[in-house]
């Protein structure tokens, strides 16, 4: 491999690693809360984009991605309200269960709307053949832009689950839902606000990436294993674990097309989510001290 | 404070508690004693609107709180102190309390709650030292204390107190009670349950005892003590000792 071909693949893996990355953040923003794995999170990525492109037909792109976002997250909202909210004491079991039903629903529903064909939002800046060089790299803007976005979301969310109290409150409820509401804390909105939250940042994920990995309405599936797999590996509810784990799995994946055919490429992130499950649950960045406090 | 007259409750079809009716008045430490799946707990729950009483009537200030939110239940000026502590583990010290706090700030500002954690770490002084520390690291006497401080941050009407005594050296469980007494002083009024009838008798000024669901004695605390069947049923293991 030439080292021009080396730092290519490097920056591939890190694009699709921090994509990853975000997908997995949406995980844990619900699972910090309800302790549920929310499986319609990759339909959020895709609804972000399919909304988003649609309303670029009316309004320019910055309000279309604004668009696409808000509206995914009213859909979070509705989901959480419609279907989660009126619960009484669900088993976690229960709760995958219904968000895997979910996300079937959205899919067909999607399918119904768009279609099957393949879409996508234009580059933020320039075009496909615009790119711009970094060092021995050529790239497309379009990766800082997803590069970008996806870290101030990180940093943004850190600092909004430490210091904020909407974000205390929401990891109040996720430690301990019942002695959160004898502090007084209104439990089931805290759960709306987590399905908001999270939609919004995978809609959002879903408008910088859909120039690179396009939008269709099964594009959600993949990336809700790929970020399942992710939150795993760096400790489901760890978001700096996720971004360090969706690194990792995108270089790997980036690298092993010279190694194992691209078919097998899925089966890649399959392979480490058994691994991972097996040999070290609480992840590779999660404390074993932090799990063990932990309900799940 | 808090009245309950001829109440029942229970999980389904089960009935745990039958025909209750107790008073707690205002700057007043009462006991509830009673062995275990007499259905204490159960009752703090209810008084508190995690569990539907299903008969009688709960008047928490005057107020019917049978079809209040638990939290509203809360922000009316009840707290409990959860059996088994039930602190947020994953979460600082420091956060536990402000949490504790939310009400007050709700119904106070910021600066109430930033004066009421000053008070708890004043009341318990441990809780100060390990303020960074994270809940679920604290040893069982720590967990409590914070878990009471956690519940008086809301600075409450009424603070109940499920079993804060279990599992806990005799040394501690002082410690415990006599932050109880001394949340008399200050004008606040407790409702302890309590397995550990000597300890909890002796801090009290009136008990009732409960006994498969019914309040089958109530009283004064000394009356209690020196009562035969209180003595044989809940008081001899604790002579010997
Ligand atoms: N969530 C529940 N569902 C069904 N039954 C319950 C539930 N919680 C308690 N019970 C039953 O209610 C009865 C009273 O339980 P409760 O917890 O109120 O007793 P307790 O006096 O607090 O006991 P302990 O001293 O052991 O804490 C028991 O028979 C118990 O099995
Ligand atoms: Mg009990």
């Amino acid at each position: 491999m030439t080292a021009d071909l080396f730092f290519q693949y490097l920056f591939a893996g890190i694009t699709y690693g921090i994509m990853y990355a975000i997908v997995a953040i949406g995980f844990n923003i619900i699972y910090n809360t309800t302790g549920i794995i929310n499986f319609a999170q990759g339909e959020f990525v895709m609804l972000g984009g399919m909304i988003a492109i649609s309303l670029l037909h009316f309004v320019p792109l910055p309000l279309a991605v604004a668009g696409g976002v808000v509206i995914t997250m009213l859909v979070g909202a509705l989901i959480e309200i419609l279907f989660i909210r009126w619960l009484d004491n669900p088993s976690v079991l229960r709760m995958i269960i219904i968000t895997i039903g979910l996300s079937i629903l959205i899919r067909e529903a999607a399918l119904h709307i768009w279609g099957e064909s393949i879409r996508s939002l234009p580059y933020f800046y320039g075009n496909e053949i615009t790119t711009i060089t970094l060092g021995p790299v050529r790239i497309s803007p379009q990766v800082l832009w997803v590069l970008g976005v996806c870290g101030i979301v990180v940093l943004l969310l850190s600092v909004f689950f430490k210091v904020t109290p909407l974000g205390r409150e929401m990891r109040a409820c996720a430690a301990n839902r019942r002695a959160a509401i004898l502090c007084g804390i209104n439990a089931r909105n805290m759960v709306t606000f987590s399905f908001m939250l999270s939609a919004g940042i995978g809609a959002l994920a879903g408008c910088v990436m859909s120039p690179i990995t396009y939008t269709q309405y099964d594009s959600g599936t993949p990336l809700a294993i790929k970020g399942f797999t992710v939150a795993i590996l760096g400790g489901l509810g760890n978001s700096m674990g996720a971004v360090a784990a969706g690194i990792l799995l995108g270089i790997i994946e980036a690298y092993s097309i010279s190694f194992v055919p691209l078919a097998f490429q899925d089966a890649i992130s399959i392979t480490i989510l058994l691994i991972i499950l097996f040999v070290r649950p609480h992840g590779l960045f999660g404390s074993g001290e932090a799990a063990r406090l932990k309900e799940f | 404070m808090l009245r309950i007259r001829n109440m029942e409750a229970g999980y389904g079809n089960l009935r745990v508690l039958k025909n209750i009716s107790l008073h707690v008045d205002g700057g007043e430490i009462v006991t509830m004693i009673g062995a275990n799946g007499a259905g204490k707990t159960t009752l703090l729950h209810t008084i508190i609107g995690l569990v539907r009483p299903t008969r009688g009537e709960v008047l928490f200030l005057g107020q019917d709180c049978r079809r209040l939110e638990a939290r509203r239940i809360v922000a009316a000026g009840c707290a409990l102190v959860p059996e088994g502590r039930q602190v947020f583990a994953t979460m600082s010290v420091e956060e536990n309390l402000i949490l504790g706090g939310h009400v007050l700030q709700q119904r106070e500002g910021r600066a109430a709650v930033l004066r009421e954690l000053g008070h708890q770490y004043e009341l318990f002084p441990v809780l100060r030292e390990r303020r960074q520390q994270l809940a679920g690291t604290l040893s069982g006497g720590e967990q409590q204390m914070l878990a009471m401080g956690r519940a008086l941050m809301s600075r409450p009407r009424l603070v109940m107190m499920d079993e804060p005594s279990t599992g806990l050296a005799p040394l501690v469980v002082r410690d415990i009670f006599r932050v109880v007494v001394r949340l008399r002083e200050e004008g606040n009024t407790v409702l302890l349950v309590e397995q550990n009838a000597r300890a909890a008798l002796g801090i009290a000024d009136r008990g009732y005892v409960l006994e498969t669901g019914r309040v089958i004695l109530q009283g004064p605390a000394g009356d209690l003590l020196a009562n035969r069947d209180v003595q044989r049923a809940y008081l001899g293991r604790e002579k010997i000792a």
